[in-house]
């Protein structure tokens, strides 16, 4: 599955946009017109638009030709297609010959509600999603008024009058050209982005999109200004909403990195700030006619050393600055292209490996040195092209490895960086990202004839995933290496579950990024692989047998007994107290500024393998400068956040009355406890210890007691655009910033658990209404009442995630939405229940026995297989 | 009255596994019948050979269909499929009869019919339901079969449109309560056949449920015209199925991960229905009952279906150890999914609502 904020479509393959496109379909080079979608789909397109619109042409017979052509290609076939023409008969030729769902571009009401309607239920019976364009009978819409009011009417006649359903209908409120000379043209950017936004809040299930390049159609032939227009005017419109854009995918400069004269002067244009906007940029425009981005005159005692070591010490600082122009300057020198990295970058990179691996250097800073490296080895990536076209020589790699975290799992921090050590260690990274099925794992694997695979995942049920996989890595026949990493692997976990699914090729945990290197290269190294390989066997074999002891002592309380050792808390003593604000509130946005002192830092530090407690790690004798810098940079990163907004937090919580009964926690309606609305189900310690065994459960006062009590339940997030802040940063090669903005995501949504636990506490449930506590004594918990999460230890389940999220409408209210294996996306949130007793203590479930899980099978309504694949890491015993 | 059939479907289905028959083919080709059992009077002159032209079978033979169906029925099948998977102009033309198929599948409707009806009266709590039988074509819309013009196809949309709403017309008025769209190997002919059905439930037929059954022709998780699982739901999706599923080409073993991806993602009622195992070096299937049931009911236990059934090899005996190991196991429950923007090519692409 592809997970995308937002969603770039490929523009190319457009007569009417592209000259190049139109003159190959004019003169029957349709291999060559082939190309271009496949290059569009490789720069990143996730979708390509196929238009033919050109008087000259036959439309229809083109576009049908053109699609069964694609037909035939599965790298562009596999991603959907835009057929956009303005014509029916193109729309409707096209649609018959694609297999797939794709998307009409487009249909509106210029020719009345009767056609409007009709076209729409014939894309429906065809099977495609629509593009809408803001166009009525009494023409195209420029104001935002008439583009909201058109978009609303075609809303309402698609959802009552044509069944058409809401998700997939997109609409396309009009991008025109500003900076025209004609002055009602300057606020045509700015009406754009408010009519998106108005969509976007009136009818939010619907998308928007818009053809990008229309915009700064008054500067054709002056490319760096028209690009700096095209990134200027998304920024603006994602963050006004949209979802998609017909652009050039992979010629797009990021927003910060466009030089700031350029940036300025076309903001001011597309924002239309004042009126002699349009007049300054044009004015200055012709200098910037193919310029590269400007060096900044900053003197660096550095940049008086010779070119090569220049490079070596950019690489070793992840300077990035001046890293295009300099490798360009060696590039010149150099005899081949090839050997500018096979010279001076590798050379740098070498130093970086030699420090690293001497404990002087530290993954931070690692990965930013491989920012470095990926945008000189980027900017060279066209010569070397160009040259092995020229002699049909294959570029070397010390291996191929493709990389993914398993399907229903959206973590990916420690794969990111894991691949990006491996890539500045020579190593070709196939990633295929996150949530990714087995099925297109293996095929990645095959089609790029990798050595090895890495998998990673951070919630339980990834790690069924990670023994299933390996099961059918056994089926394909594969005998290639796999890796296992990710905070939920354990060596045990992968002796017992993976490695005997998989026994062809070496099964290998690899549990921090800094093992990667040492792991791949000797698994690389014919020489060394076997006896790493059985080293490894070994290791895993005395893993599977320490677990097999230690199972056979591990006996369990039964249940019935595990029940009478329940515990007790005092009623009389701690009654429970009646929620301040009863029902389910939502606070979105939540400042970012205010969740800054809640921040935990111990754990950001711990994600880059940087060892030691916050503050004391910042002076630390080894890792204190390493930690210091990524602290600054975080610092930095933090503060832009906050200012920028890309970031949006969003809390949602409520409080019900509730009541337990047996293991079960039994959710109201309202006060009279006769209507369920929910029911959680929780797990009972069954360990033969002394004191109480204890259950969630046993927090709530039970329905018999007659005691009026409440639980609540919360779920927050800090992630709200990360996706597509952090992609953009991925394509400007910036996987230090991507991955620095996800760990920082992570503490955000930490922090605002905290922080809104805190609020709770005091003022929505108010059951401590006096407490004062220091932020580092809330780190420590040193509060009254949990707020336990699901798929924790105490209550392991992650499918009570469904219940939660049902009660509070999670999806609706905050956007968070549940994988399969129910794990939270966006990746930075947390979720949890609120119980209030004083006496509720954080506890570990522990393992528990087939009678438990039998139990707990008919609570759920589950046969009892599924109770044991989702409680999985906890039975203490071996499923049939 | 066709409504009623939805809902009746959908208030079994939410109590039970529902049970569909086993193969056809297979089956009459055990019964040894010869040339003489393909021609009646009216064919008796028909120069090209009909033997294995089992559809035809409903004018020739049809006291043989009708003892098919009371053999399913007989062994606890809800649905029979009608024989008509090649009971389309296009597919009929190999054997000269183009003109014909309409009349094979309303004969081969009536005939199933018949017999439901007869079931339905001696088992009043157990009502039976007639498929009507789509079959996939001998020529696919989305493949070339001139390897040097990837352009080419042998038949184009609108051929294929024609000849799925003549057959469809014919099964809704030879009786049939659903139309399976089966073994679905080229998604686009599909679409074709549900532009065909919605077109004509907009028209002259009243809407009956459709029930979509693709093929995964082999292990890597693919149709022979290259989608993957999801995307095929996607693709057909529109067709608001009451049930989709998988059929032929694979055992039960090797289907198993595609059913399970199918009912992780599909919000609506998943069928299975595969094959005896693989054919054997004598292209005769072998899986016995109890090893075709023993997967299908694991996978009841796992809450993975809601329809079971055979394809290919399986007999009577199979449905009956079918039926009743399902009768003991509760259905899959429909997962609900979240509003999103699911398109596909031969991958799957989901744009979730960012709220």
């Amino acid at each position: 599955m592809t997970f995308a904020n937002f969603i770039n479509i490929g523009e190319r393959t457009n007569v009417t946009g592209s000259a190049r496109f139109r003159k190959l379909i004019e003169a029957g080079d349709y291999p060559e017109a082939l190309r271009i979608a496949r290059a569009q789909i490789e720069a990143g397109a996730q979708i390509i638009d196929v238009n033919m619109d050109e008087g000259l042409l036959d439309s229809t017979k083109a576009m049908t030709t053109f699609m069964k052509l694609i037909a035939s290609e599965p790298d562009i076939a596999r991603a959907p297609i835009m057929i956009d023409s303005s014509k029916w008969e193109v729309i409707e030729a096209g649609l018959k010959c694609v297999q797939g769902k794709a998307i009409v571009n487009s249909i509106s009401l210029k020719e009345g509600e009767a056609i409007f309607l009709e076209q729409a239920k014939a894309v429906r019976r065809y099977g495609a999603a629509a593009v809408i364009m803001a166009f009525d009978e009494q023409g195209q819409a420029d104001s935002v008024e008439r583009k909201f009011d058109i978009c609303a009417r075609a809303f309402r006649l698609l959802t009552t009058k044509a069944r058409f359903p809401a998700e997939d209908i997109i609409f396309d409120p009009n991008i025109f050209a500003v900076a025209t000379g004609i002055e009602e043209h300057n606020d045509y950017a700015q009406a754009f982005f408010e009519a998106v936004r108005l969509i976007k809040h009136h009818l939010p299930v619907a998308r928007t999109s818009g053809g990008v390049s229309n915009v700064s159609f008054a500067f054709r032939g002056n490319e760096p200004v028209r690009r700096a227009m095209h990134s200027v005017f998304l920024y603006h419109a994602i963050r006004a909403g949209l979802d998609m854009g017909i652009v050039n995918a992979g010629d797009l400069p990021v927003y910060d990195e466009i030089d700031p004269e350029l940036r300025q002067l076309a903001e001011d244009v597309i924002l239309n700030r004042d009126p002699g906007a349009t007049e300054r940029l044009v004015a200055a425009a012709p200098k910037f006619k193919g310029q590269k981005p400007a060096d900044k005159a900053e003197d660096h005692v550095w940049r008086g050393l010779p070119v090569a070591d220049r490079l070596a010490y950019a690489l070793v600082h992840g300077l990035n600055e001046f890293v295009v122009a300099d490798t360009e300057e060696v590039r010149l020198l150099a005899r081949s292209p090839l050997d500018v990295i096979e010279g001076p970058l590798m050379a740098g990179m070498n130093k970086v490996g030699d420090l690293f691996g001497a404990g002087k250097m530290f993954l931070p800073q690692v990965v930013k040195s491989a920012r470095v490296m990926k945008q000189a080895v980027a900017h060279l990536i066209p010569f070397i092209e160009a040259e092995k076209e020229k002699s049909g020589l294959a570029q070397s790699s010390r291996g191929k490895i493709v990389l993914a975290t398993v399907k229903g799992d959206v973590h990916d921090i420690g794969k990111n960086i894991v691949g990006v050590v491996l890539q500045c260690n020579g190593y070709d990274i196939i990633d295929l990202g996150v949530m990714v099925p087995g099925e297109r794992i293996l095929e990645a694997a095959r089609e790029h004839g990798a050595d090895m695979i890495g998998l990673s995942g951070l919630i339980t049920p990834s790690l069924d995933e990670m023994a299933q996989f390996a099961a059918a890595m056994t089926r394909a026949g594969l005998d290639l290496p796999l890796l296992i990493g990710g905070a939920t692997t354990s060596r045990t976990h992968t002796a017992v579950r993976i490695e005997p699914a998989y026994s062809a090729g070496p099964v290998i945990h690899v549990n921090d990024a800094s093992r990667a290197v040492g792991v791949v290269g000797a698994l690389m190294n014919p020489a060394e692989r076997e006896g790493f390989w059985q080293a490894a066997k070994t290791e895993l074999a005395d893993a599977r047998a320490a677990y097999a002891r230690g199972r056979e002592t591990r006996t369990r309380l039964p249940l019935a007994e595990a029940r009478k050792r329940r515990f007790v808390p005092d009623w009389q003593r701690h009654p429970p107290v009646i929620p301040a604000r009863p029902g389910v509130h939502a606070i979105a946005p939540w400042p970012l500024a205010d969740l800054v002192p809640c921040i935990d830092w111990t754990p950001f530090f711990s994600s880059w393998d940087l060892a030691g407690a916050y503050p004391a790690i910042l002076t630390d004798d080894v890792v204190g400068p390493a930690a210091r810098t990524l602290f600054d940079d975080a610092g930095v990163m933090l503060a832009k956040m906050i200012a920028e907004g890309q970031i949006e937090a969003r809390a949602v919580f409520g409080f019900w009355p509730a009541a337990a009964e047996g293991d079960d926690i039994v959710v109201f309606a309202d006060d009279t406890r006769r209507t369920g609305i929910g029911r959680f189900h929780t797990l009972r310690q069954q360990i033969d210890k002394a004191g109480p065994a204890y259950a969630l459960a046993d927090f709530v006062a039970p329905l018999a007691s007659g005691i009026a009590d409440h639980v609540g339940g919360f779920c927050v997030t800090a992630g709200i655009g990360e996706d597509a802040r952090s992609s953009a940063l991925i394509a400007a090669n910036d996987d230090y910033g991507a991955i620095l903005g996800k760990a920082l995501c992570d503490r955000l949504a930490e922090a605002l658990a905290e922080r809104l636990h805190q609020r709770v506490r005091r003022e929505f449930w108010g059951h401590a209404p006096d407490e004062a506590l220091s932020p580092s004594d809330l780190i420590a918990g040193k509060y009254q009442g949990i707020r336990p999460a699901p798929g924790y230890p105490a209550q392991p389940d992650h499918t009570e995630k469904a219940t939660l999220f049902r009660l509070l409408d999670a999806e609706a209210r905050i956007g968070v939405q549940l994988t399969e294996s129910f794990a939270m996306h966006p990746a930075a949130s947390v979720s949890g229940l609120y119980l209030a007793h004083p006496e509720s203590i954080y506890f570990g479930v522990g393992r528990i026995g087939r009678d438990q899980v039998t139990d707990y099978a008919q609570r759920k309504a589950w046969p009892p297989a599924t109770a044991e694949q989702w409680l999985r890491p906890i039975l203490a015993y071996e499923p049939e | 009255m066709t409504e009623g059939i939805a809902e009746r479907l959908a208030a079994i289905a939410a109590s039970r596994i529902l049970i569909l028959d086993g193969g056809f083919g297979t089956e009459l080709q055990r019964l040894g019948l010869g040339e003489a059992d393909y021609r009646n009077a009216d064919l008796a002159g028909h120069e090209a050979p009909l033997k294995g032209n089992h559809d035809i079978l409903a004018l020739t033979r049809p006291d043989v269909l009708r003892n098919l169906h009371d053999s399913y029925f007989a062994a606890g099948a809800d649905f029979a499929s009608t024989n008509t998977f090649s009971a389309t102009a296009i597919a009929q033309a190999e054997y000269g009869l183009a003109g014909s198929a309409p009349r094979i599948a309303l004969e081969a409707a009536r005939i199933a019919r018949e017999s439901a009806d007869e079931w339905s009266r001696k088992t009043p709590a157990q009502p039976r339901f007639v498929a009507g039988s789509i079959g996939p074509l001998n020529k696919t819309l989305s493949l070339s079969p001139d390897v040097n013009d990837p352009a080419f196809r042998a038949v184009d949309f609108d051929d294929v449109y024609t000849a799925y709403a003549e057959q469809i017309r014919a099964l809704a008025d030879g009786g049939a309560d659903v139309l399976l769209l089966e073994t679905v190997f080229d998604t686009l002919n599909a679409k074709a056949a549900i532009k065909a059905a919605l077109d004509l439930f907009e028209g002259p037929l009243d809407p009956m449920p459709l029930w979509i059954s693709g093929t995964i022709t082999d292990r890597s998780g693919r149709t022979l015209s290259g989608q993957t699982v999801e995307a095929f739901w996607h693709s057909i999706r529109h067709a608001e199925p009451f049930a989709v599923g998988l059929n032929c080409a694979l055992g039960a073993d090797l289907m198993r991960p595609f059913i399970v991806e199918l009912a992780q993602i599909a919000d609506t009622l998943v069928s299975a229905y595969p094959n005896a195992g693989l054919p054997n070096s004598m292209g005769e299937y072998d899986e016995g009952p109890g090893e075709t049931c023993a997967h299908l009911a694991s996978w009841a236990r796992e809450g993975l279906v809601n329809i079971l059934g055979g394809c290919c090899g399986t007999t009577p005996h199979h449905i009956a150890h079918i039926a009743k190991a399902a009768a003991q196991i509760a259905p899959r429950e429909i997962p609900r999914k979240p509003a999103a923007l699911r398109l596909s090519g031969l991958e799957p692409f989901t744009s979730l609502a960012a709220l």
